[in-house]
């Protein structure tokens, strides 16, 4: 649905985006990933034809941004970081405004409006100015506007900044439910939100692109040995954790094992293994033969956090101008 | 077409939604009335002197009165059109609004004609109220409609020509007053321009004296569709709207 080659997009002093490439398959819900100034909005204003790149192609939903970008903007919905909204309008006229601009008209037009407002769930506000409303109501307004002409490609920019816990969760099921009609790419730089929503991440470091893989891949990535957690708990009374922790690290597979938590009758343990070494089984019988309880046993994956401050890390301290350059990035 | 109506419709939304529009048509029609009231009072004085010396000479309504108003009403525009231009663009750039009309299937020419349009569509409105008072002449006088016609379509050219110049301004910054302002500095250069034509009679005053915007409405303001003139007005509503296609797509060159 989306292939970009080599994409780049320079300014006069520094370079923003630096020979990107992906691809991206259709109905995917992809994490644009990366701190503030990577790059991001550079990118995705170029897949969205506000910003032409310098050099590089982008082919999105069939078509090629610089050559025919009415036809790649009839199919692409895109939600900047500040939702592009009219104060002075109404949300119901915003949504006719918009569709109408983007090519709808008559009996469609109204039965898109009343579409996106259930799917947005924007009834209440329908008919309030859109200076007036929230910040949460904004962003679902800003996200029935991209959806309005039903497009094949979503473009996404930081959905959830700005909002409250509960309008987040809200906003990121939102996504995930419009995943199904849509290709959706979304950046962010909150960690979680491309756990929980994405199925890709592209993980981007001062324009350059830095990784793009599976988010279970990600996970499995950060270290290399599976690692389990394992609590134990004791039959009666006193439970010795160092006893537990002789015992697991005698069954067979097991690299390292570590004493994470220790109270009065259970401890948590983590558990390492070699790579492709099934120990779970082991564990759980050498703790029940032991006369112990076994109470949780799960796989400790390492939150993509880790794995994201690993691979964005600086690998030698920059000098202060490189730094300066870097820092101003593209997202402004 | 339909995108450029569409964009259009919107701005007017835009100005009949805010008091701009109805503080605009207010004082546009007060400073008319003012005018024409002025210009009435002076012709009836006239009248009644040329009556008192005993040899009445005929007495023109549309030379004595219209005429002078139209050319008024011009430097009233000067005023008028920069509140009229100076949203356009800069509002959509600080609001990011900008973003939606640029990543949807219109092309930019659409926009900003759509835009201008409503500008001029405004201006149009306002010069309709002020007909109003024209038609009292018609009642009591014998004006010749034509030439007021004519007036009317200098008018609106003329105001087509700054409102392009207004809606480039309107595209270079994100500050509707930086826009307004600037606005009125050059529609007001374009106005004074000819002054060196009275002390200066060498190739480059003729220049600077063509381009005043002034001078070009004098046979309109006759009742004369001249069409040097006619093309200096259309020539300089292109200008406008080229610079501001020109810089829209600047724009994203450089953001």
């Amino acid at each position: 649905m989306i292939t970009v080659k080599n994409l780049t997009k320079r300014y006069a002093r520094n370079t923003a985006v630096d020979h990107i490439s992906f691809e991206v398959q259709k109905g995917q819900i992809v994490g644009f990933l990366g701190p503030n100034g990577a790059g991001k909005t550079t990118t995705m204003r170029m897949l969205t034809c506000f910003l032409p790149p310098t050099s590089g192609s982008a082919i999105v939903a069939g078509f090629d941004v610089l050559e025919q970008p009415l036809e790649v903007k009839r199919r692409v919905g895109y939600l900047p970081e500040t939702p592009p909204l009219y104060p002075e309008m109404t949300a119901t006229e915003y949504l006719s405004f918009v569709g109408k601009i983007k090519g709808l008209s008559g009996a469609i037009l109204r039965q898109r409006i009343d579409y996106v407002v259930g799917r947005c769930n924007i009834a209440d506000v329908k008919d309030k100015l859109l200076g007036k409303l929230s910040k949460g109501y904004r962003q679902r307004v800003g996200l029935a506007q991209a959806i309005i002409h039903n497009p094949d490609v979503l473009v996404l920019d930081e959905p959830t900044a700005g909002l409250d816990p509960k309008q987040i969760n809200e906003t990121r099921d939102l996504i995930k439910s419009l995943a199904g009609d849509h290709t959706i790419i979304l950046s962010t730089h909150i960690l979680p939100e491309v756990e929980q929503t994405c199925e890709q991440v592209i993980i981007i470091n001062k324009g350059k692109l830095v990784t793009i893989d599976s988010v279970v891949n990600l996970q499995n990535r950060a270290r290399g040995a599976e690692s389990v957690l394992v609590e134990v708990g004791g039959r009666n009374g006193d439970l010795d954790s160092a006893a537990v922790l002789r015992r697991l690290s005698q069954v067979p597979g097991v690299s390292r094992v570590v004493v994470k938590e220790k109270r009065q009758n259970r401890s948590v343990l983590e558990v390492e293994s070699g790579k492709g070494t099934p120990i779970r089984g082991d564990l759980a019988r050498a703790v029940v033969e032991a006369g112990w309880d076994l109470n949780e046993l799960r796989s400790a994956a390492a939150s993509l956090e880790e794995i994201f401050l690993d691979l964005t890390r600086e690998e030698t301290p920059a000098p202060g101008p490189v730094e300066e350059v870097a820092g101003k990035g593209a997202t402004k | 077409m339909r995108n450029i109506w569409i964009i259009c419709r919107k701005e007017l939304r835009g100005y009949f939604v805010s008091p701009v529009a109805y503080l605009l048509l207010a004082m546009f029609a007060f400073i008319f009335g003012f005018f024409f009231w002025n210009a009435l009072a002076y012709f009836v004085l006239a009248g009644m002197e040329s009556q008192l010396s005993g040899q009445p000479m005929p007495m023109n309504v549309n030379e004595e009165i219209i005429r002078p108003i139209f050319s008024n009403i011009g430097v009233l525009g000067l005023f008028i059109i920069p509140v009229i231009t100076m949203r356009l663009f800069a509002e959509e750039k600080r609001t990011g609004t900008i973003e939606l009309l640029a990543t949807s299937p219109i092309t930019d020419v659409e926009v900003i004609v759509g835009k201008w349009l409503a500008a001029v569509m405004l201006y149009g409105s306002m010069l309709l109220l002020s007909a109003i008072n024209l038609m009292f002449l018609f009642h009591y006088g014998d004006p010749d409609w034509k030439p007021i016609a004519i007036g009317y379509i200098g008018l609106l050219l003329q105001a087509g020509a700054l409102l392009a110049v207004g809606t480039f301004i309107s595209t270079l910054t994100r500050n509707q007053i930086i826009a307004g302002a600037a606005t009125f500095g050059v529609c007001l250069l374009l106005w004074v321009l000819d002054w060196v034509s009275g002390y200066e009679s060498a190739p480059w005053a003729k220049v600077l004296a063509y381009m005043s915007v002034i001078t070009h409405f004098d046979s309109f303001a006759k009742g004369v569709v001249d069409s040097k003139d006619l093309i200096f007005y259309v020539s300089l509503t292109f200008l406008g709207l080229f610079f501001t296609a020109r810089s829209m797509e600047s724009l994203r060159w450089r953001s």
